[in-house]
């Protein structure tokens, strides 16, 4: 077990170091002078000069990548050219934000994909299955972009109940954590279906129904038990999606939020920030693929000797 | 539900091909003294901020979203199955280098990347399928190299390599068209995919910048309307949402129809 822990963080660490060189080159992808770019076409050039050294920008290529790398090691990943606040400040204060947000949408995911899944597997083929089917393809197909502003028409102009923007109580978190949550839930009630229509098929099921368990029981405390491992997986692979999807969500729920931010800092062309934001973002996704997998590993022993 | 997406996708089609040319109204020409006007018998969708006609913008922005999602889908299959049969026929240092430059890039969460991307390239058409088709690749590599590593040990293979066929004669004929099945499905879902990444990167500001008529730029511009003309938003926001449902619907029936085993099932 130690080995196979050792060797997927191992694995991870090239990855890391991939995902930090190309955030760095980001800032040298622009097109024309960095510099000039950020500061914008009214700029006078001893600013320019000025922000070029400020940012290292007039350093050999090699010295500010290795600064970048150093600095992201230690969490140090600039200032913000707008607000001269710490990157990783200002990337702090947001992120309870964005957990929160994330949190919520997962929760409003497992809760409306698991029911779903379940009904369509066990009345397979019958209206219900179609619906299920039907709801699951739409959650898919309908953008949180545009989901988020039907659910504000409807519930926060035409009825009142909620929020329209913001953060703060409970009522505002409910429309972005359906509308970030419902392709995620399409998603799970579409694998809880699959793999559960896979375990009903085992021997055990029949003979636990043979034994004269009732159906909901061969269903729920031996299938379902066994099709939740995958489920699982997913729910841990999906949750980049979730923080990707946060990013147009917070957008339309004015959400204060990383993503929020991001958006925010493309606007304003504060490119370190950009780098930061997205740097945490593909960090934070690396880490939890590692822990699913780990996690994975630990349930299904067959991973660990692949 | 294979035949629904596909009428769908039908006509989505028809509307960027001849809708334009239709349309009663030119998706740029603005009545200013009816902006905001709600859909009525002569205007199907309302008039926009501008007094300009949804219907029609709706029609003119198919042609964006089929555009997007066509050449995406191409560049990125033909990278994808060019680099992920040679990782995988070759092995060794060759599917190491590719491997790793695949695992890096699926290390940025979906539409993540792209925006990065974006953002430092600067907003417009030709940077959107830049960014989605340097992004929309990994996916076909992984596939096919997959496909290709079992393909290659198939007796036909190896019959063809006894023969003395060129190792690309081997992966253009033998090996290739045994990931195309899978291949047409992924490029199925992927059309689906890229028209909702263009619309995502368009309504953040991102992709096709106004006037150009795109569904995610007309779902941008009515967030500022939502009280007081929700037109604006439900209708791009719905040829979005039918059209990406048309393709998963298609990609769903394809994938059922070509895999031996669900295909086989009731």
């Amino acid at each position: 077990m130690i080995g196979f822990l050792a060797r997927r963080v191992a694995l991870t660490i090239p990855v890391l170091l991939g995902v930090a060189t190309l955030v760095f080159s980001l800032i040298h992808l622009i097109p024309g002078d960095p510099a000039q770019a950020m500061l914008g076409e009214s700029a006078s050039p001893q600013d320019v000069v000025e922000l070029r050294a400020r940012l290292g920008l007039d350093r050999p290529l090699i010295e500010q990548y290795g600064r970048f790398l150093r600095g992201a090691l230690r969490g140090d990943l600039g200032q913000s050219l707008r607000t001269n606040q710490p990157v990783t400040a200002a990337i702090l204060e947001r992120m309870p934000a964005t957990i929160e947000l994330a949190a919520a949408a997962m929760t409003v995911a497992v809760a409306l994909a698991i029911p779903l899944g379940i009904a369509g597997a066990v009345w397979r083929g019958t209206a219900i299955d179609h619906a299920a089917t039907t709801l699951s393809l739409l959650g898919i197909s309908i953008p949180n972009f545009w989901l988020g502003p039907l659910l504000a028409i409807v519930f926060s102009i035409e009825l009142g109940w909620l929020p329209v923007s913001g953060r703060g109580t409970w009522a505002h978190l409910v429309l972005p954590a359906i509308s970030l949550g419902a392709a995620l839930a399409a998603i799970l009630a579409r694998m809880t279906r699959a793999t559960l229509l896979e375990e009903l098929r085992e021997q055990y099921v029949i003979a636990a129904r043979a034994r004269g368990a009732s159906r909901a029981r061969a269903v729920l405390r031996h299938a379902f038990r066994n099709s939740l491992i995958p489920v699982i997986t997913l729910i841990g692979l999906q949750f980049g999606a979730v923080l990707t999807g946060a990013v147009i969500t917070e957008t339309i729920f004015a959400w204060p939020g990383i993503g929020r931010l991001l958006i925010q800092s493309i606007g304003f062309r504060d490119y370190p920030l950009v780098q930061g934001c997205i740097l945490l973002i593909a960090v934070t996704y690396v880490g939890m693929n590692l822990v699913t997998d780990l996690l994975y590993g630990l349930v299904d022993p067959r991973i660990r000797y692949e | 539900m294979t035949r629904v997406g596909a009428t769908i996708v039908l006509i989505a089609v028809l509307a960027a091909l001849v809708g334009p040319r239709i349309a009663r109204f030119d998706p740029a020409a603005q009545e200013l003294a009816k902006r905001l006007d709600g859909p009525s018998a002569t205007h199907w969708f309302g008039l926009d901020e501008l007094g300009r006609d949804i219907f029609a913008r709706v029609l003119a922005g198919a042609r964006i979203s089929l555009l997007v999602g066509i050449v995406v889908v191409s560049i990125s299959t033909i990278v994808g199955t060019l680099l992920g049969s040679i990782a995988g026929y070759f092995g060794g240092l060759v599917d190491e280098a590719i491997s790793r430059v695949i695992d890096v890039l699926l290390a940025f969460p979906g539409l993540l990347l792209a925006i990065a991307l974006v953002a430092v390239l600067g907003p417009s058409l030709t940077n959107v399928v830049l960014a989605l088709s340097l992004i929309g690749w990994v996916g076909y590599a992984r596939l096919v190299r997959a496909q290709v590593l079992r393909a290659r040990e198939f007796e036909f293979v190896q019959a063809a390599r006894a023969l003395g066929a060129t190792t690309p004669r081997i992966l253009a004929r033998h090996i290739i068209p045994t990931a195309l099945p899978a291949v047409t499905v992924q490029a199925t879902l992927g059309m689906g995919g890229a028209i909702l990444a263009e619309a995502a990167l368009s309504f953040l500001g991102l992709g096709v910048q106004p006037p150009t008529p795109s569904w995610g730029t007309m779902l941008d511009g009515g967030r500022t309307h939502l009280l007081d003309a929700p037109h604006l938003t439900i209708f791009p926001g719905l040829a979005i949402a039918l059209l990406v449902l048309g393709f998963n619907f298609l990609g769903d029936g394809l994938r059922d129809a070509l895999d031996p085993v669900t295909g086989r099932r009731p």
